[in-house]
């Protein structure tokens, strides 16, 4: 005879709490050399190298507030966040997400982790907010070192925005603090990426590498002439759009939409990897991740997603071709020049004049007659006129300009010398740093806004 | 008196897709008995222990642990503990901190949770706190019983728990499986050793094939297995080959010699048969010096019932 034990002893056991399990997904994170590595370097080395940089003669001034590094402190973390969206935060998110999960295959843990903690989804909140908090340590270091490093070594004064006025230093703290906070929403977006190339890869080291191909695709795919509503759908758009914090007024409008863009995919990638990872057979030993499931239940809803952000983009906000127009460039660039005149102005200790007196506008035309005047490329080239108080001869300056997809460009002076035609300037205290010279802008590439 | 069952299975299955990894499998555990699981690589082993700790359901069939009915959805039982396909330990964390992981997630404190008791008991107190990066497989598998025994399990579930272990270690998880048994806790291991088996287990199930062959004891197991081939070492080997020739169920094993050196003699025999030719030769006054089977009764019963399984599929 037999009976079995009596059933009111024991009952099915409670799973792990998300935050028990969180704190143990995060031990393991920090238990790993790589990441205590990557934590180290992304709060040392910003601060070594923008510290470095500001002190050298050559800047790096092909980055976005390269040229301002002698300047201010505060074009540092600007510098940091350049190369970060480029390079460092797909890195990153490779690194951290797109192994949070492979690891336990790779180790052979997944049944362990399952006894102990039992529940798939709790494990997966926890291992999801686990990869985040670390990423979020790896940004901060990434920002708050950068930003320390350029006042440590400059100082804390006001910084050029991308259409020559000038941001307080309080200003350009709080402008540096949101474009890093506007850059966590595809950072966001490639850490879901990541953990759905965890999830459905497994220990493929494709998985890994995901969000990192990812990057570079979008990249890629920012540099080719696609119009512009493809590439503000591309979850990767607000890596670039905070460009738009450093004009007065702001063009927050392609940066809201690319953060938009980016939270969706991230919430999208993130709950298919959640789907995904719950339909996953533990107890299948030959687990070596799904490159079919991977096409069908990650890509292809991506892609969909894409048509839909673009479909949607499109009639929301009017936009069509490249959005680079000749009276935008125009405007862009006769603000800008506006605005760094009077720092020339300035430095020369010429009597003071607003950019209201100087009424600069901007004659532009791209490449030959034959070819519309519209679009990117490094063959705009244009004509700015501005008037002084009580001179009536129109004064007239040549700018060669390389705009980008993107709307960035770069205003490079081509005459006369006593203005734009050469690097330095002389000041009653010496040689200086022409601003005329050379120097960046940004054409906001949506028609509701004026640059 | 009743058996108290710690696991009740009937009637399991379950597949893979076309593969049918257990079909209408039967198993009870006792309550305090440690219950070996043998069969050949893809018998359905690690199947059915991924379905006693809640990692897979079960296609069909009703199956029971600790006298909790296992539902549709993945679950395990608590008071289950164990691993299957090895310990599951992270290998940038010491033994200790791997350990302490676990019981925080428990919700216990680790202080007063037994860590340093559990990790003397499996004889890895010295190692400690040395990452699991440096420990051998035999560590490991320590290790992960130290994590079993710290949930304080009333099933074990071990797969392969002897992988890898010297014959010092071997005798540690041993004693220790003997202990948790002596207490009531009931455990279920798989093992291709077999020495291993017949040390530990008081009964076994054998699959085949994603069947059970066989569940018992083993003393039953060596009871229906008819013949077995024995080493007999005596103080006249050419005497005693000449009674085994003549003796009546006996078959000696001409090619006995070349295996096992000329002075050993290899028969075929039941055990009665076994018996009488033992008795015979003592009463000739040849000593028996040895006697013990090439084989052990579990794994020619392993090897007769698996081929069995395997001709009639």
């Amino acid at each position: 005879m037999t009976a079995t034990l009596a059933a009111e002893r024991v009952a099915p056991a409670r799973p792990v709490s998300v935050p028990r399990a969180y704190r143990f997904e995060l031990v393991k994170l920090v238990s790993q050399w790589r990441i205590r590595l990557l934590v180290l370097a992304c709060w040392i080395v910003p601060a070594l190298f923008v510290a470095g940089v500001s002190v050298q003669s050559t800047l790096p001034s092909d980055t976005l507030f390269g040229r301002w590094m002698h300047a201010t402190g505060w074009a540092g973390p600007l510098v940091v966040l350049g190369f970060a969206g480029t390079w460092a935060l797909p890195l990153l998110t490779s690194v951290v997400a797109g192994d949070v999960f492979a690891a336990e295959d790779r180790l052979g843990t997944w049944r362990h982790l399952l006894v102990v903690v039992r529940s798939a989804r709790r494990i997966f909140v926890a291992k999801t907010l686990a990869s985040l908090t670390v990423i979020l340590l790896l940004m901060a270091g990434l920002a708050v070192s950068g930003a320390v490093g350029g006042l440590l070594a400059v100082g804390n004064q006001p910084l050029a925005g991308l259409d020559g006025h000038l941001l307080a230093p309080s200003d350009a703290a709080v402008k540096v603090l949101l474009a890093w906070v506007a850059v966590l929403a595809p950072t966001l977006a490639l850490a879901g990426i990541g953990l759905l190339g965890s999830v459905t890869l497994g220990r493929s080291p494709m998985g890994l590498l995901l969000p990192a191909v990812v990057a570079l695709a979008m990249q890629l795919a920012q540099m080719l002439p696609l119009p512009l509503v493809v590439r503000l759908a591309l979850p990767g758009y607000a890596f670039i759009a905070w460009n738009g914090l450093f004009t007065d007024p702001g063009q927050v409008g392609p940066l809201l939409i690319g953060v938009a863009v980016s939270l969706a995919w991230a919430l999208t990638a993130t709950v298919l990897a959640y789907v995904l990872f719950l339909r996953r057979d533990f107890t299948d030993l030959g687990y070596d991740g799904s490159g079919r499931r991977a096409v069908t239940a990650g890509l292809l809803p991506l892609a969909g997603l894409l048509a839909v952000s673009a479909a949607v983009i499109a009639p929301a906000t009017g936009v069509s071709g490249s959005g680079i127009e000749q009276d935008k460039v125009q405007r862009s660039l006769a603000t800008a020049f506006a605005h760094l005149y009077r720092m020339q102005t300035e430095q020369l200790h010429r009597p003071a004049v607003t950019e209201a007196q100087l009424r600069a506008t901007a004659a532009c035309d791209k490449g030959s007659d034959r070819v519309a005047a519209q679009g990117p490329g490094n063959d705009w080239r244009c004509v700015v006129s501005w008037h002084l108080p009580g001179v009536e001869a129109t004064g007239t300056a040549v700018y060669q300009l390389d705009v980008t997809s993107d709307g960035r460009f770069v205003a490079d002076g081509d005459g006369p010398k006593e203005v734009n035609g050469y690097f330095l300037v002389r000041t009653p205290e010496g040689d200086a740093p022409n601003p005329l010279w050379q120097f960046d802008g940004n054409v906001e590439l949506l028609p509701t806004s004026k640059g | 008196m009743d058996a108290v069952l710690a696991v009740r299975a009937r009637g399991i299955t379950k597949c893979f897709g076309d593969v049918v990894a257990l079909d209408g499998v039967d198993l009870d555990v006792t309550q305090g008995q440690i219950h070996g699981l043998v069969g050949p690589n893809g018998a359905g082993k690690t199947t059915l222990l991924g379905l006693l700790l809640g990692l897979a359901v079960a296609d069909a069939g009703t199956l029971e642990v600790l006298g909790v009915p296992v539902g549709r959805g993945l679950s395990a039982v608590d008071g289950v503990a164990g691993f299957v396909d090895g310990p599951g330990l992270y290998p940038s964390l010491t033994a200790r901190q791997n350990l302490t992981a676990l019981v925080s997630l428990r919700g216990r404190d680790a202080r007063t949770a037994g860590i340093g008791e559990v990790l003397t008991e499996v004889g890895l107190r010295d190692v400690a706190d040395d990452r699991v990066r440096g420990f051998s497989l035999g560590m490991r598998q320590r290790l992960g019983l130290a994590a079993a025994l710290l949930t304080r399990p009333r099933l074990l579930v071990l797969d392969e728990p002897s992988n890898g272990l010297d014959p010092s270690g071997k005798r540690q998880v041993h004693r220790v499986l003997n202990r948790l048994a002596a207490d009531g806790t009931s455990v279920v291991l798989s093992s291709h050793r077999m020495d291993d088996v017949e040390a530990l287990c008081s009964e076994v199930t054998i699959l085949a094939t994603g069947r059970v062959v066989f569940s018992g004891p083993l003393a039953k197991l060596a009871a229906e297995n008819r013949e077995l081939e024995y080493r007999l070492l005596t103080s006249d080997p050419a005497a005693a080959r000449r009674l085994a020739a003549e003796a009546e169920d006996v078959r000696v094993v001409e090619d006995g010699g070349t295996r096992h050196g000329d002075e050993v003699l290899v028969v075929r025999a039941s055990v009665p048969a076994l018996d009488r030719l033992v008795s015979q030769v003592v009463r000739s006054q040849i000593a028996v010096r040895e006697l013990a089977p090439v084989v052990s009764p579990l794994e020619a019963a392993f090897l007769a019932l698996t081929e069995q399984q395997e001709a009639g599929r």
